[in-house]
């Protein structure tokens, strides 16, 4: 079932050194793994990827500057996997967190940053405060090389945070985030995500988050970026009245492959969640959603809502989507649709008989197609920095 | 609220409610020893008389089953199944045929009786002699493993049509069986089929001619009925160009204590303009209330619409068995050919389900629709789980899946796994899927206008599953919303 014998394995395992047994044991799952069928890590296989060189504050400026970012609000800036001190500041109502939260099992992306985890963002937002805007820029740069930065973010009761998580970087490697997120009761984290990796980048991204009751996460991620690309989040509304937010866009191109896999796990009753993920995929980029809910028996009046489209703008372009339910209450409100298609020929040709020009009404139709997941963001600022840096 | 508890209460009676069709024919029977090897593979072979090209395909299946694992992807739990614990041939020791329906073995017309079976039919079925008579129905009664007899084969014949237990067709018919057998299901195509494959003991076999509108329905009855003997169906449909055929396909067992394995394979075959439908009640036993002795339904169905234009429609009503592990599916190869899934699968007490359909968009203009409806009562488990995939070549290609829920009770489960996977830019996906319990509006509708609660209940459950029944032929229309009020109703009215 396992590709044990691949060099990165090896690679990887030699690096854990004492934490790399559930790493050996687990492997790196193939497509026969039923988590990974449509997202192959051959790719990944064959290298035996090494711990990264520090960054230097002037590479790391250089990759900024390229970069669409907030200009308000705080900005803390990892290179290689590294705090860069020089260029990061909290916000000034954060303080440490101390103690480890969550443990996933079984997520390849999570026992993979276990093994190897570095130390990335460890915050606590105390109780009634709000803590504006973070901007967390992760920056990668190198050949052959890999960072597992670890986050913890723990928002107590009634707190809030807005955090702007930006992936970016330069060469061949592997980019394998690991967000430890805990919202306490009536807390909201709005988790706005943007992968614009290298190219020739990997991003294996894991994000758990644990809402208590009355909190909310409420999240956007675009997917632009990298080779190839997972954003996995596990959502796990465990006490009454909980919300989650999984929404995002993926645009893809070239040979890549950019992958948006959640799951919502309705633990507790009168929970809700919205889900809105949008792909367009063009020349031959592989799209791949895969979205589960799953409501406990005890999660009665749970109200789930998910919708999932793709935009097929090539011949050799390909989409594989699998949304799930998995329900074991009676009294629930639980829905997904899905559609596949390319864009529609009478709207195209209602633009052109207005004299816009085809490559424009293409445009404008991609656009309006995105824009229902686009404007699930609320902050107005943020989503205009989002819309600048798909088109950057 | 009381409704609810009402409805509980209802479910929970129907636990205790018997299976209505649980009776066992105590017939003579030519069983084989227990045990699956190579020698099983070559009696069943020898005892059927087939010829050597026929045991040699066996023989192969049987080698690859041997290197294959049995699936654990679905949604279900079982404990091992022994594969050498069962008997893979039984057969009722035959008899010169009877003069009159007196003759018959009492026995087996009792079991006719139950089923309903009218009188005139069961001379029929029973191999009486001149007992043949024009009916609007053909039944090809397969009892434990071997047919009994084939009505209507006459009147069939006159059209062209040839519809015969599948063993009949390997003697009679060899090069239109070696010609298509395994074309659709490969021999190796997944665990049960392969099983399927090496140890077969029956089924039907049709063949529709070119441009043949098949006279009458055609239609089976399946019955499970020697104690210990797996029932292992093949059944082969031949569509060629511009014919038409409805195949029916109807089962009630008998019950009893042992878990069951059931592993068939269906295989149709629609060429040019040629149109095949395929309909299914399946209520076999469910085992009782805590979910002991019911039948293990493992099947594998599935069309190929070769021809330009022609149309594969699978039509189920899935109310019985422990564990149902079925998918329908259609290979959409002929350009502009036509795929239908049309399913209500009902789960109670500890039944549990995982079935659906797969349709493999090939060529262009391609249309496929799937409707899937599941019950879930009791501490039942129902899943659906279906693939729609659009190959390169399936330009302006369509599909539409639209799969509901409805869950009984705070116990059981419901899940939808759609796999939607798409290489072509002008194909057309839509899915949508809903989870739900019965509307308490719904039910305060129909209660105060005077509907019990039971009623009630049996006449939401009906609407929810209008959009599939009436996908059905009308004899089988009746007899599915009557199973319907068995598996819901029958406690719940």
């Amino acid at each position: 079932m396992t590709q044990n014998a691949a060099p990165a394995l090896e690679a990887f395992v030699a690096r854990a050194a004492g934490h790399g047994a559930a790493l050996a044991e687990t492997g790196l799952p193939t497509r026969r793994v039923e988590a990974w069928r449509y997202t192959p890590l051959r790719s990944i296989a064959d290298t035996a990827w090494q711990k990264a060189a520090p960054l230097t504050t002037e590479t790391a400026t250089a990759l900024l500057e390229r970069l669409v970012l907030p200009e308000t609000g705080a900005r803390v800036v990892y290179g290689n996997g590294e705090l860069l001190d020089a260029l990061s500041a909290l916000p000034e109502a954060v303080r440490q967190a101390s103690e480890n939260v969550s443990t996933l099992k079984g997520v390849f992306s999570a026992t993979l940053n276990t093994a190897l985890g570095e130390r990335g963002l460890d915050i606590r937002v105390p109780a009634g405060t709000d803590a504006g805007l973070l901007t967390l820029v992760s920056l990668s740069d190198g050949q052959d090389v890999s960072t597992h930065l670890q986050h913890r973010i723990v928002l107590e009761d009634g707190a809030s945070l807005t955090l702007y998580d930006v992936s970016a970087g330069e060469g061949r490697y592997i980019a394998n985030p690991r967000f430890d997120i805990v919202v306490g009761k009536g807390a909201t984290l709005r988790h706005v995500k943007v992968q614009r990796e290298s190219l020739t980048g990997t991003h294996l991204a894991i994000v758990s988050a644990d809402v208590a009751e009355k909190g909310e996460y409420d999240s956007f991620t675009l997917n632009q970026g990298s080779s190839l690309a997972r954003h996995e989040a596990v959502v796990t509304l465990g006490a009454p009245h909980a919300m989650a937010h999984v929404n995002g866009v993926q645009i893809v191109d070239g040979q890549r492959l950019n992958d948006l896999t959640s799951m919502i796990h309705h633990a507790a009753p009168d929970g809700s969640s919205r889900q809105t993920v949008k792909t367009v995929l063009s020349e031959a980029g592989q799209g791949v959603f895969q979205g589960k809910i799953l409501v406990d028996r005890v999660a009665q009046k749970t109200d789930g809502y998910q919708m999932n489209q793709a935009l097929l703008l090539s011949e050799r372009a390909q989409i594989n989507s699998k949304p799930e339910l998995e329900i074991y209450a009676d009294d629930v409100k639980c829905s997904h649709g899905a559609t596949v298609g390319a864009l529609d020929d009478e709207q195209l040709f209602y633009l052109r008989s207005r004299g816009i020009p085809e490559a424009e009404a293409r445009d404008i139709l991609v656009r309006a197609f995105l824009i229902d997941a686009l404007d699930l963001v609320a902050d107005e600022g943020l989503r205009d920095l989002l819309l600048r840096s798909m088109t950057s | 609220m009381p409704a609810v508890t009402e409805t509980r209460e209802t479910v929970g009676k129907l636990a205790k409610s018997s299976y209505e069709w649980g009776f066992e024919t105590d017939i003579e029977m030519d069983i084989a020893p227990k045990g699956l090897n190579e020698e099983t593979v070559r009696l069943i072979s020898e005892r059927k008389g087939e010829p050597q090209w026929m045991l040699d395909w066996r023989l192969k299946a049987f080698r690859a089953w041997l290197e294959m694992e049995e699936p654990t992807w679905a949604h279900i739990h079982h404990p091992p199944i022994d594969y050498q614990d069962a008997h893979y041939f039984a057969q009722p020791k035959k008899k010169p045929g009877p003069k009159s329906l007196e003759e018959v073995d009492p026995e087996l017309l009792k079991t006719y009786a139950k089923l309903g079976i009218p009188l005139h039919e069961q001379a029929l079925l029973a191999g009486v002699e001149g007992a043949e008579e024009r009916l609007p129905v053909a039944v090809d009664a397969v009892f434990d493993s071997v047919s009994v007899a084939t009505t209507f084969r006459k009147t069939l014949a006159e059209a062209g049509v040839i519809f015969c237990p599948i063993s009949d067709a390997i003697r009679e018919y060899p090069e239109l069986v070696r010609k298509y057998l395994g074309t659709v299901v490969p021999a190796g195509d997944n665990f049960f089929a392969a099983l399927n494959s090496a140890v077969f003991t029956d089924g039907s076999f049709v063949y529709i001619p070119e441009g043949v509108r098949c006279p009458m329905e055609l239609s089976t009855y399946f019955r499970i009925n020697a104690r210990n003997t797996g029932q292992f169906e093949r059944t082969l449909i031949i569509a060629e160009d511009r014919a038409t055929v409805s195949y029916l396909e109807g089962c009630t067992a008998p019950q009893r204590d042992e878990n069951q394995l059931h592993a068939a394979v269906v295989e149709l075959i629609a060429m040019e303009d040629a149109s095949i439908k395929y309909s299914t009640v399946q209520n076999w036993y469910p085992g009782d209330d805590e979910g002991r002795g019911g039948i293990y339904n493992f099947v594998t169905k599935r069309g190929i619409c070769r021809g330009a234009r022609s149309k594969i429609s699978w039509t189920q009503v899935e109310t019985g068995s422990a564990i149902t592990w079925k998918y329908p599916s259609c290979v959409l190869a002929g350009e502009g050919s036509v795929g239908e899934f049309y399913s209500v699968a009902v789960t109670n007490n500890h039944q549990q389900a995982d079935t659906g359909t797969k349709m493999i968009h090939l060529a262009p203009n391609t249309r496929s629709t799937i409707i899937a409806k599941t019950i879930s009562a009791g501490h039942s488990d129902s899943t659906y789980r279906g693939l729609v995939r659009m190959q390169p070549k399936a330009r302006n290609a369509r599909n539409f899946t639209q799969c509901d829920s409805l869950l009984i009770g705070d116990q059981c489960g419901a899940h939808t796994v759609p796999y939607i996977e798409s290489r072509n830019m002008t194909a057309r996906v839509e899915h949508e899927a809903t989870t739900s319990k019965i509307s308490e509006d719904q039910l305060f509708y129909c209660r105060s206008r005077g509907l019990s609660e039971e009623d009630a209940v049996g006449l939401i459950v009906n609407g929810f599953c209008r959009e599939v029944l009436k996908e059905l032929p009308m004899e089988f229309a009746v007899e599915a919303q009557k199973l319907l009020q068995i598996s819901l109703e029958g406690s719940v009215g």
